[in-house]
Formats: structure tokens, C-alpha cells, sequence
């Protein structure tokens, strides 16, 4: 497996590349060689003010040497402390980097395994919902229990009654005949309906993550969308492996539809013109196409990778909260499972419908990251005008801004992995300390 | 047991015709409907002195049938055996609730439903 670049590996490699020595780095930041040789070596946790010293040393930004794309694997090492319940408090979590430093394949390992656990753990989930909620298996559980009911009865009737009428007697040996076949039936097709799901439905990872996949491999971007002509979903996903699940198909037909409606009226030429022109301002290219808001964020987050186009995250949610979509942004993980940090301007944007949110959030981590988020929900009535009104919030993450105009939201990932110890918005609490 | 009436609702003809069987050799009248359709104008006129009753029915739940007659004076205090198809704790409890005298779990021995039975017919549930 591959080393895991961390803080102090970064240092290293930033302050080598420079030609730097490893004492002149230490004496202008103030740290005698010793101790940054320990933190160079992921021995040694640095504080965010020494870390502004080491980044001005090396002319560097320092977001340059702060937690990146290795941010999954440390979550994932928190998700896997965070399960243990009673064992967890064993676990180190404020040692995350420095194992991570010392053993990345071990981390990696464990980081993956606990993904393994947690889709197990979905699994177990959907079974048990499934006998608990499958109209099929229930309907088949009464039918085996009354044809056994009758059989049991009829059965002891003939055996305990010797003077047994005739009549009566050829009535119960129908019966036993007749509730056999049922049962043979019954078995028959309880047999044929476990047989037909097929392995990919066993949820060992949730459809949208099936879809989220799917999209991840072609950049979340289909070229094909481009053209006017009505796409075929059907030849799209066909043997596409990451889509193994049906509903995890209909998932994927569902986006290929919405995601051409998208191209279609926003066409990629002008759209990428329009962006070039006046900058990823959702709202002045919603008025420029005369395109709803959430269009324009759906668009923004599928357009093809170009040189210097910057990245571009969208997380999009229901009325409940929970996650439809998500396409993540370098540096932030969405949480696989449960929700995200309460204090998200998605959930903000869900509570005021229509009124469109602008705001830079400031996530918490070793090292905060920024993103300029936009959020806006839009209500719909796909039932018709008196139906139920359906919510749809989405949010969409860009690069913040160097200057700090915009007041700025301390916000999380989620709270079991969120260091804000005393946010009031906390719903449980933290194994970060 | 002899000279008893008792009503049995039950859904499954062949589960239907051995309860009839087993009861009426023990001098039992039996009067039988498939549905819970009609259920509270049958106990209405057959004035039974148990009412045996499945949890499962086509049309009705027995459960709301339960509910339904424990409203009505004339037939609050009637015995009612309730047959729960899957035996389940939750369904005992929900029974339990709507004012079920006893239960009987399927599949059930024959001597098991005639105790209960005879049980409820003596007055104690």
C-alpha cells in the first residue's frame, strides 16, 4: 500500500525540495532541530501557530501542509475508534497522524476494514429488514404456518381417533393430501424467490453509493448527455460493474434523465463560456439561462474536468436530511452513513425554502479548510398542486476565497468526528478530543 | 363441554373444519365463518359462550374485530381465544390490549385448543 503523505512528511518533503536544512527550518520557526525532526517523522502532533511558522519559513501557504486527501483515511480511523462503544476509550484517537505516520499499511487496513464492518453491518441491516418487512416472506411465513396448523391437526385427528367415520376419515386424508401440496408449493417458491436475489442486493454498499461510484470512475461527467438525442439508459448501464444492484440501475436511469434534461438546457459550450465570463456564481448563471438554481448546481457539479476549472463539490439531500447525492470536494468527506454537521447551510437552506444561501464554512480538522459554499432548496409538487410538497436542498462547495469578506461558519464533518467540543448545535458526542 | 356454543372465525377451511371436528366430538356446537366481514352481528345473534378467533383474517384483522366487541356491552365480558398465526410476543401484547381472554399460538396441539377452550367455557380465561 501506498505511504500516506501527512503533515510532517509534507514538511520534509517541502523543506528537501528546497534545499533547506533540517536546522535552519527549526531555527526560523523556532524549534530546536531535535523536535522537528520528531515532527518530520509524524512523531510529534504541531500546533496549528507552529505550523503557520514552518509554512512562512518555507513560503508556503498552509494549506499546503495541512490534512488533504488523507482526510478519508483519518475519518475513517475515527469512524473505526468511534464503533468500538466501551473498547473505544483504549483506542488513541488524538494519535491518529502519528500512526498513521509510523504504519500507513496498518492504518490503511484498518481504515478499510472498518468500511468492510460498516457495509456488513448494512447488510445485516437490510436482511433483518427484509424479514420483517417483505411482503413476499411474510405472506409465505403464513401459508407455511397454517398449512402446518391444518396438517398438525388433521394428523393427530387420524391418529387419536380410531372409530373415525369413514366419510370424515376420506375428508382428512384429502386434506393432508391437498395442505402437502401447498406446502410443497410453498417451499417451491420460497426457494425460487431466495434464489433470484442475487448477491449485488445484499446492500454490502447502498445504491447511491453503487451510483456514486458509477459516476466517480467518468469524473461525474457523461459525455454522452451532451447530445440532443434522448440517451438509452438502458445500453448506458448495461454490465457496468459498479452498478450491480437494480436499484442501484434504477438509480443510475433516474440520473442519466435528469442529468440530460440538465445538458440539454444548459448546453455545454455556452455554459462553459458563461462560467469563464462571470465566474461560478450559481445565481448569475441561473438568470443568464433563465435556469432554476438547483439546475445550475446539478450543472456546475457534472461539467468535464478543463485545465484551472477548480473543484467543485455537491452534496444534495431530501426533505429528511438524508443524502441523495454526493459528490465530494478534495479534503471533505461526507459521512457514508447518518447525517452531516447540523450547522451545514444545506440543512439551513432546507428550513427556508427558496431563499438561496451564500456563505464560507469553515470545517474542522487538524488543520480548518475552507469551502464557499451555495445552498438553496427548492420545493416541488410532482403529485400535482395539492399534493405533498417534496423538498430537495442541495449545496454546492468551492474553493473559498483568499480575502475574508464573507463572514465564516465553524462548521464539522459530522459530530461523532468533529473536534468542536462545545458547539452548541452538538447531537452526541465527539472521540476527537 | 357438552352443549356449548362457541363461534370460530378463522380464514383457513381446512384449519376450520379439524377445530369443528375436534370441538364437536366434545359435544360442542360450532358455528363457523371465514371472514371477519359480518363478525359483529354474528356474535350478536349466536350469543356464544367463547368465541374463537384468528389474528390473521383476509379481510379484517382480528385484532380490530376484538376491539370492536369489547365496545359492546352485551358482549364485553364474551371469552375469546385468539389464534396468532406467528406466536409472536408482539402480537400477544397487541391481543392482550384489545382484550383477548387467552392465546394460542400455530401450529397448536389439538389437546392444547381443547383445554383453552374448555377453559374459557368454564368461566376462567
Amino acid at each position: 500500500m501506498a505511504r500516506t503523505p501527512l503533515t510532517g512528511t509534507r514538511i520534509r518533503e517541502r523543506r528537501t525540495a528546497q534545499g533547506m536544512r533540517q536546522a535552519d527550518l527549526a531555527r526560523a520557526s523556532g524549534v530546536s532541530p531535535a523536535y522537528l525532526n520528531l515532527i518530520e517523522h509524524n512523531r510529534r502532533r504541531v500546533s496549528e501557530a507552529l505550523l503557520e511558522r514552518v509554512a512562512a519559513a518555507l513560503g508556503l501557504d498552509i494549506e499546503a501542509l495541512s490534512e488533504g486527501a488523507e482526510g478519508a483515511l483519518f475519518d475513517g480511523l475515527r469512524e473505526a475508534a468511534s464503533a468500538q462503544g466501551g473498547v473505544a476509550a483504549a483506542a488513541e484517537a488524538e494519535r491518529i497522524e502519528e500512526f498513521v505516520g509510523r504504519f500507513p499499511g496498518w492504518a490503511a487496513l484498518l481504515a478499510e476494514r472498518q468500511a468492510r464492518v460498516a457495509a456488513l453491518e448494512r447488510t445485516v441491516e437490510g436482511f433483518s429488514d427484509r424479514m420483517a418487512q417483505d411482503p413476499f416472506l411474510a405472506t409465505t411465513l403464513h401459508e407455511v404456518l397454517s398449512a402446518v396448523t391444518s396438517l398438525r391437526s388433521t394428523a393427530a385427528i387420524l391418529v387419536e381417533n380410531d372409530q373415525i367415520d369413514p366419510v370424515w376419515r376420506a375428508r382428512f386424508h384429502r386434506t393432508i393430501h391437498e395442505e402437502s401440496l401447498r406446502l410443497s408449493d410453498t417451499a417451491e417458491a420460497l426457494v425460487g424467490y431466495l434464489d433470484t436475489l442475487d448477491e449485488a442486493e445484499s446492500g454490502l454498499s447502498s445504491p447511491q453509493e453503487e451510483v456514486e461510484a458509477w459516476l466517480a470512475k467518468h469524473g461525474f461527467h457523461l459525455a454522452v448527455l451532451e447530445n440532443a438525442r434522448a440517451p438509452d439508459p438502458e445500453a448506458m448501464i448495461a454490465g457496468v460493474p459498479e452498478l450491480a444492484s437494480s436499484a442501484a440501475r434504477t438509480l443510475a436511469a433516474e440520473h442519466i434523465a435528469r442529468a440530460h434534461a440538465d445538458a440539454q438546457a444548459l448546453p455545454l459550450g455556452p455554459f462553459v463560456h458563461a462560467l469563464a465570463e462571470d465566474g461560478p456564481d450559481p445565481a448569475r448563471l441561473a438568470a443568464r439561462f433563465g435556469a432554476p438554481l438547483p439546475r445550475v448546481f446539478r450543472r456546475l457539479a457534472s461539467l468535464p474536468a478543463a485545465a484551472g476549472q477548480p473543484p467543485i463539490g455537491l452534496v444534495i439531500c431530501d426533505g429528511s436530511g438524508s443524502f441523495t447525492f454526493r459528490r465530494p470536494m478534495p479534503g471533505f468527506s461526507v459521512p457514508r452513513f447518518g447525517a452531516g454537521c447540523p450547522l451545514w447551510p444545506l440543512y439551513e437552506a432546507l428550513s427556508r425554502p427558496m431563499q438561496p444561501i451564500r456563505a464560507v464554512i469553515e470545517v474542522a480538522g487538524r488543520v480548518p479548510q475552507r469551502y464557499l459554499s451555495y445552498a438553496v432548496c427548492q420545493p416541488v409538487l410532482p403529485g400535482g398542486f395539492d399534493g405533498p410538497q417534496v423538498l430537495e436542498a442541495l449545496m454546492l462547495m468551492l474553493p473559498a476565497p483568499p480575502e475574508r469578506s464573507l463572514p465564516e461558519r465553524a462548521v464539522g464533518v459530522s459530530c461523532r468526528i468533529c473536534p468542536r467540543i462545545a458547539c452548541p448545535a452538538r447531537r452526541e458526542p465527539s472521540i476527537v478530543t | 363441554m357438552r352443549g356449548k356454543h362457541i363461534v370460530l372465525i378463522e380464514d383457513e377451511p381446512n384449519i376450520a373444519e379439524a377445530i369443528s371436528f375436534i370441538l364437536s366430538r366434545e359435544g360442542v356446537r360450532v358455528t363457523h365463518s371465514a371472514s371477519g366481514a359480518g363478525a359483529l352481528a354474528l356474535l350478536q345473534t349466536a350469543h356464544p359462550d367463547v368465541l374463537v378467533l384468528d389474528l390473521m383474517l383476509p379481510d379484517r384483522s382480528g385484532l380490530e374485530i376484538l376491539a370492536e366487541l369489547r365496545a359492546v356491552p352485551a358482549l364485553a365480558a364474551l371469552p375469546v381465544l385468539m389464534l396468532t398465526a406467528r406466536g409472536q410476543h408482539r402480537d400477544r401484547e397487541a391481543a392482550e390490549r384489545a382484550g383477548a381472554s387467552a392465546f394460542l399460538a400455530k401450529p397448536f396441539a389439538n389437546a392444547d385448543l381443547l383445554a383453552a377452550v374448555r377453559g374459557l367455557a368454564r368461566g376462567g380465561a
